[in-house]
């Protein structure tokens, strides 16, 4: 790689973040009620930062994640409860931004998918070992078996002697 | 023979699964605002910043928002075909400036052209919360009666206005 093309690739590399630069910074200033802070701190490490999606509301430095707690103070500071702060994010960005999703007819299979399957692969293990168990019959030794088998160790034990 | 059947069909079904994963995009998130009505607001227009624009303003006009800033590179990729859909008729196009300074708004429509009727300026991106939005740019197609019919999440190119877009709003300016 020339040198020039690596410069071009490093500047490219460097374009989002000063884009991301040029954006109206929000005040992400935490609020004077400690009560406060400490409810964000709860409730925003339950919330899902949507930009960079794998990390929490709490953690994430996006933009838009200040803006949501900006959001989420003014609302508390309001006198909104968390369940109705919790509703307004949801009415506007879906469960995907619950870290944990409620348990509603979309999300059974994903509460339940696990254990459906834990289930069915033990019938199937069950049904298997029952299965084996009824391959194996139980075959007494005839008279003539044990006579045979008795010579064989009498014989041995001659032989040892 | 059905012994190693059965683990290569559920191996296969796997890969189905599997593949059909890779070819969706994770950044695209279901709108939780498909068919409710369009949050009302009502902010301050870029080019003339005494007037304002109302979502309220649109009522019984199929139109599009679409929300865009200098600072996003991807709004660049779809800039220059905004002007054929305005141009196209098919339906008008306002832009929602999203947390841009004015400024920095009136330079890049200087330099690249303005194909939005007008825009409107959300400065603290308050408004764009409201829309769920969670990156640009974002377009919505709301109806005549003031509900979002669609939302789409990146650069509108050609082949999402033909075949998402433009069918959407001819059925919604027929109804």
């Amino acid at each position: 790689m020339t040198r020039s093309r690596l410069l071009a690739l490093l500047l490219l590399l460097l374009l989002p973040s000063f884009a991301a630069m040029a954006q109206v910074q929000t005040e992400d200033q935490p609020s004077d009620d400690p009560l406060i802070e400490q409810r964000l701190a709860k409730l925003s490490h339950e919330l899902r930062c949507l930009q960079c999606q794998n990390q929490t509301l709490a953690d994430s430095p996006s933009d838009l994640a200040a803006d949501l707690r900006r959001e989420i103070r003014a609302q508390m500071k309001a006198g909104k409860s968390d369940q109705e702060i919790i509703a307004f994010l949801t009415q506007r960005y879906g469960q995907f931004i619950l870290y944990r999703p409620r348990v509603s007819p979309l999300t059974y299979l994903l509460w339940f998918g696990p254990f459906v399957l834990l289930l069915g692969g033990l019938v199937i293990l069950f049904r298997y070992i029952k299965q084996r168990r009824d391959q194996i019959t139980e075959q007494p030794l005839s008279a003539e078996d044990r006579r045979r088998a008795e010579e064989m160790l009498t014989s041995s034990r001659k032989e040892s002697a | 023979m059905l012994k190693y059947l059965i683990p290569l069909a559920l191996f296969l079904v796997l890969v189905v699964f599997l593949a059909i994963g890779l070819t969706r995009n994770p950044q695209e998130l279901p709108s939780a605002l498909i068919d409710k009505p369009a949050p009302t607001f009502r902010l301050p227009q870029l080019k003339q910043p005494d007037k304002t624009f109302s979502a309220e303003d649109m009522r019984g006009k199929v139109w599009m928002l679409n929300v865009w800033a200098s600072w996003c590179v991807a709004c660049r990729d779809e800039h220059p075909f905004l002007f054929e859909y305005q141009k196209s008729g098919a339906v008008p196009i306002y832009g929602l400036n999203y947390k841009d300074r004015p400024e920095d708004a009136l330079g890049w429509l200087g330099e690249l052209g303005d194909p939005y009727l007008l825009s409107a300026v959300d400065l603290d991106g308050r408004v764009a919360i409201d829309y769920g939005v969670y990156g640009a740019p974002e377009s919505y197609i709301i109806d005549k009666t003031g509900t979002i019919r669609l939302k789409h999440v990146g650069p509108v190119m050609p082949d999402v206005w033909d075949k998402k877009i433009l069918p959407l709003v001819q059925e919604l300016n027929r109804q």
